[in-house]
């Protein structure tokens, strides 16, 4: 449980972390709240040979209104997700997500750009953000690009982002306080989802679904909304909820019985979302 | 006004709660000044051949002192439990072959710590994989063999019944059902990894810190591992962050601990990390059983017969002598007129198993109890009615079970009644048809346990010592190993009753070899009845000499002593003479062993209540009613605490816990991710309901409550989870019961 050794580099500045992270290329890893990367150094599956560490950047850790969007830094921890006033009316969905991942300890270090690096198809925030069509920024010294979520995840734990690329904002619609849902469903409390289903009501009244742990990248209910779209009820649009998915086999859970859940959990939060 | 029976706070608990506790790896004695770190390369494939292994690189890493392979390794192989067969040795560095995945195959001594994970690998081991056979069915049919010169997996005839199961077994039975039902193999999983440091003195003895549950055997038995006279090793405990069984004994590292510290001629500390532990550890349960039931429609049991396999693991440990204990209280709290039981202990590509939290007993309780419901339901009678109907009953105490036990004392139906009336048990039926009625998508479910188990079974006689010292403090030596039971505060109370004096000034000790020589330790529930009592009569006979003394002194009838705040007084007059002044004048010091020649057995009831959505599978466990009787409550508050952690154990083999591995041998619940330890939200609060039925076996009435919650709450809280769904054609599900679990008996009974 002790990592391969490896050098440890905390620049001050977004500038000089993006410089570092060009200079080391393919040997560095951006380190952010740890609580992906750290264990996976300590089992020795991961052994990069630089850590850049971007958890104390100010300069990535924010909230704000920014037009019809929220921006919110990639640095910005759960626990402040979690208690953000504007979150709590901007899109109220984003901090109820958060609120489920791991125990205290996990939220008060980890970070949604670090949960949406990751990719884990298992994570709460990828669906989430994917429900509520964010744009993903991503920044080098080549400069910078914006990539919806839906565009962004190419398979298990890899997307577009390049190495020499860091995610600095994440961008979400205003999509208010009501309308939404997340069923989470875990064996223990502080478990990662064996499934899960996030529901975003989007300014423009579309209902949109993210399923957590339904295949090897976060995925959309498209069956599902688009039933809802044509104004089917909720037990007919929720019994879509497994097309197209590929959920996997693991203890938890077989893809019979994930594909089982995943209609019950999209029945219930659509009711709760609509009630 | 008595110390006995009130609620001391445990005074092990500030420096725990603040400092924290100083555990094997975190001493800093300056005997293990310069120590090397030990870290073991193990085999990540369960079952292989060995063709070479080349420690070159390793050798040349930084801070690399020594490599040591099997091959340099002059520990003779163990056989780590004397009735296995004969050809399962274990050696201490695997040579040709490896059993398991986490098998050691190298030890590598560095420096530092961290180094020693670089160098580990370095170490460039050539595997030729074999078969692999990890089910105990698979490992009967002889085909995939682990010990190919014990021509069989089977380590031990020792549980197989002396003669064929009757043919009429179940002959007068009206009704007779049967069921193959799986005791998951679950993890101890303690807060505290296992560790071991040690260091020869210049006197040529050899001294080890280690982890465990019994100093005293512990050094016997690495004594003979090592090759060297018990009396040439000392161990020593520092604190010990849990146990649950998995810690009795020694384990083959400390051995290789003291081994290698002579052959480099420094200290050398070893301490696993989580995923060592999650393989290394010995681990718990695991038997397959048959269970069969039979009786009459009027709920009377005529006959009952338990088939068990048990899981050894690759190298047999003490898991191999458990089944005698399921075998022994296989008929439960029950007169059953006719029971017949056999066992097989079969070894496998998976981590060795011994002792957890109940040890065998737990086992026999949950095939018995199931096989009741499976009755009960096949008759359809109530299942708390049909256990009343055939608990022992008190009259018949002691009572000789058919499985050969004798049972000591107890109230079993009064028990039952008790934990039924703490649930309102008719108010929760209604509720539960109320719910099935609407047939909404939240069941309830409701379980009942009724349970007997034996304590102190293993080893009946312990000692203690007791001094008072001339600044007028007390020192307690004792056998017991305690590892979170709180033996420092319960002995003190123990001592303080007799001698008047404060429990704050009354120290005991445990688990160092040279000042206490002899002892059992902690397991089995053993330390009150055996420890507690030796503790009780070294301390009334250290009076008695306190009193002879001063009666000299006082020139008084030793008739008209007595004894008030440490003071030896003459009934009715003010004069007296300290224990301290005793102690001043002359040693003050009882040794005292006691044998109380048998084991004791402490029973219950508990009622479950489950919540459970049929549509997902997930049940919760909303409540739990719990009667556990272990005689006179000695401090409630420890008896409670015993009773929490037991019950949240028992819950936890029920609902989460369960180690697996794929068919290759690969372990699947090596981190805590995996593996399926509670927390606090995934357990209710538990209703505990006092009841206090005295053993006659000791003078004080006490029998051992370490284990019971576990044996009592696990039937109860699976049968809850079955009943939940008994409406929809459930008659069984295995544990642990996840949702998983409970959606495909859903399924399957729907089809
Ligand atoms: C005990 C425990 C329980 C958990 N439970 C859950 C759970 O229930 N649900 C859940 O979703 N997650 C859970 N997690 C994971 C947690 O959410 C992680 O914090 C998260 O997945 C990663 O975020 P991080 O900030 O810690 O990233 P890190 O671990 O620091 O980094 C993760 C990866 O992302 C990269 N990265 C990080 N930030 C950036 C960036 N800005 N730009 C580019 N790359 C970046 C890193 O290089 C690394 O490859 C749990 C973790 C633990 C330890």
């Amino acid at each position: 449980m002790i990592p391969v050794g490896f050098d440890y580099q905390r620049p001050e500045l977004l500038d000089a972390a993006l410089a570092l992270l060009a200079e080391h290329g393919e040997d560095a890893t951006v380190l952010a709240g740890g609580h992906s990367l750290l264990p996976v150094m300590k089992l020795r599956l991961a052994a990069p040979e630089v850590v850049i560490d971007i958890g104390r950047l100010a300069e990535l850790n924010y909230i704000r209104l920014d037009g019809d969007e929220i921006a919110i830094g990639a640095a910005t921890r759960y626990r402040d997700l979690v208690v953000s006033d504007v979150l709590a009316q901007e899109c109220a969905l984003l901090p109820a997500v958060a609120r489920t991942v791991g125990d205290p300890q996990v939220r008060h270090r980890g970070t949604l750009g670090g949960a949406l690096a990751h990719g884990d198809p298992a994570g709460d925030l990828p669906a989430a953000v994917l429900a509520l069509d964010g744009t993903i920024v991503l920044r080098s010294p080549r400069g910078e690009r914006r990539v919806p979520i839906t565009e962004f995840y190419t398979g298990v734990f890899s997307s577009v982002k390049e190495p020499d690329e860091l995610i600095v904002e994440i961008r979400l619609p205003r999509t208010g306080s009501t309308g939404w849902a997340y069923e989470k469903f875990t064996r223990r409390s502080n478990d990662w989802a064996i499934v899960a289903v996030a529901v975003a009501t989007l300014p423009s009244g579309r209902r949109q679904l993210g399923l957590v742990n339904m295949g090897s990248t976060p995925l959309r209910a498209s069956a599902t909304e688009a039933a809802l779209a044509e104004g089917k009820p909720i037990d007919e649009a929720a019994a879509l909820a497994a097309e197209g998915t590929e959920p996997p086999q693991d203890n938890a859970g077989t893809p019979a019985y994930r594909r089982h859940l995943v209609t019950v959990l999209t029945r219930r939060a659509l009711q709760t979302a609509t009630a | 006004m008595s110390i006995l029976g009130t609620r001391v706070v445990r005074t092990e608990d500030p420096v725990f709660l603040t400092r924290g506790a100083t555990y094997t790896d975190d001493l800093t004695d300056e005997r293990l000044t310069g120590a090397l770190h030990l870290t073991l390369v193990r085999s990540p494939i369960a079952h292989a051949t060995i063709t070479s292994i080349d420690i070159e690189a390793a050798l040349a890493a930084p801070g690399v002192v020594a490599v040591y392979t099997g091959a340099d390794c002059d520990l003779a192989p163990a056989l780590l439990f004397p009735a296995a067969n004969k050809a399962m040795l274990r050696p201490f560095l695997a040579t040709d072959r490896v059993r398991y995945v986490g098998e050691a195959v190298a030890a590598v001594l560095t420096e530092e710590a961290y180094q020693g994970e670089d160098a580990a690998e370095l170490v460039d081991v050539d595997y030729e994989p074999l078969d692999v056979v990890v089910g105990m069915k698979d490992a009967l049919k002889d085909e995939v063999l682990l010990f190919p010169e014990a021509g069989t997996n089977s380590v031990t005839k020792m549980h197989l019944a002396k003669e064929e199961a009757p043919e009429d077994l179940f002959a007068d039975c009206e009704v007779v059902v049967s069921k193959e039902i799986l005791n998951q193999r679950v993890a101890a999983a303690p807060l505290e990894t296992r560790a071991a440091s040690g260091y020869w003195g210049e006197d040529g003895r050899c001294t080890i810190f280690c982890s465990t549950q019994n100093a005293q055997s512990a050094r016997d038995e690495v004594a003979g591992w090592m090759g060297i006279d018990a009396k040439d090793l000392r161990l020593i405990l520092p604190d010990v962050g849990g146990g649950f069984g998995a810690k009795i004994g020694a384990d083959p590292e400390f051995a290789l601990v003291g081994w290698l510290s002579k052959k480099v001629g420094r200290p050398v500390r070893w301490n696993e990390s989580r995923s060592e532990n999650m393989t290394g550890m010995v681990q718990g349960r695991g038997q397959l059983q048959t269970v069969t039931i039979g009786g009459d429609r009027d709920g009377t049991v005529k006959a009952y017969r338990l088939d068990v396999v048990a899981d050894a693991g690759a190298y047999p440990r003490l898991g191999v002598a458990l089944p005698m204990f399921t075998r022994m209280m296989a008929p439960g709290t029950y007169d059953i007129p006719k029971v017949w039981s056999t066992a097989k202990v079969v070894a496998t590509n998976t981590t060795s198993t011994a002792a957890y939290r109940g040890a065998g007993r737990p086992e026999a309780t949950q095939a018995i109890e199931r096989a009741m419901d499976l009755f009960a339901d096949a008759i359809d009678m109530d299942p708390a009615e049909l256990r009343k109907k055939n608990v022992v009953k008190p009259e018949q105490f002691p009572f000789t079970t058919k499985g050969g036990a004798e049972y000591d004392t107890g109230e079993y139906a009064k028990a039952i009644d008790l934990a039924l009336q703490a649930a309102d048990y008719e108010g929760l039926r209604a509720e539960q048809a109320r719910r099935r009625q609407e047939g909404g998508p939240l069941q309830l479910g409701i379980g009942v346990s009724s349970y007997v188990e034996i304590t102190g079974g293993g080893a009946f006689v312990e000692n203690a010592t007791v001094e008072v010292h001339a600044d007028g403090t007390v020192t307690v030596l004792t056998g017991t190993s305690p590892h979170g039971q709180g033996h420092a505060t319960a002995w003190a109370m123990l001592a303080s009753e007799e001698l008047g004096i404060p429990v704050d000034k009354i120290t005991v000790i445990h688990g160092d070899t040279d000042l206490i020589p002899k002892g059992a330790g902690t397991m089995g529930s053993r330390s009150l009845q055996t420890g507690g009592i030796a503790v009780h009569n070294a301390a009334v006979e250290l009076v008695e000499l306190a009193k002879q003394r001063a009666a000299e002194q006082l020139e008084a009838n030793v008739d008209d002593l007595v004894i008030e705040n440490g003071t030896v007084q003459v009934k009715g007059t003010g004069t007296g003479v300290s224990l301290a002044d005793l102690a001043g004048a002359d040693e003050l010091k009882v040794f005292h062993e006691w044998d109380g020649k048998k084991p004791t057995f402490p029973f219950g009831a508990h009622v479950a209540l489950v919540e459970l959505d049929v549509e997902s599978g997930k049940a919760t466990v909303e409540r739990i009613w719990a009667v556990d009787d272990a005689g006179p409550i000695l401090n409630p508050l420890i008896f409670d605490g015993q009773r929490h952690g037991g019950i949240a154990q028992g819950i936890a083999q029920a609902m989460l816990e369960e180690v697996v591995w794929d068919e290759e041998g690969q372990p699947l619940t090596a981190t805590f991710a995996d593996y399926g330890i509670p927390s606090a939200a995934e357990l209710p609060s538990f209703d505990l309901v006092t009841m206090e039925t005295p053993t006659t076996i000791n003078s004080m009435g006490y029998k051992g409550i370490g284990e019971a919650g576990t044996i009592g709450s696990c039937p109860a809280v699976q049968n809850a989870v079955i009943d939940a769904v008994s409406h929809l054609g459930v008659e069984h599900i295995d544990m642990p019961l996840t949702p998983l679990r409970v959606w495909e008996a859903i399924q399957e009974a729907s089809k």
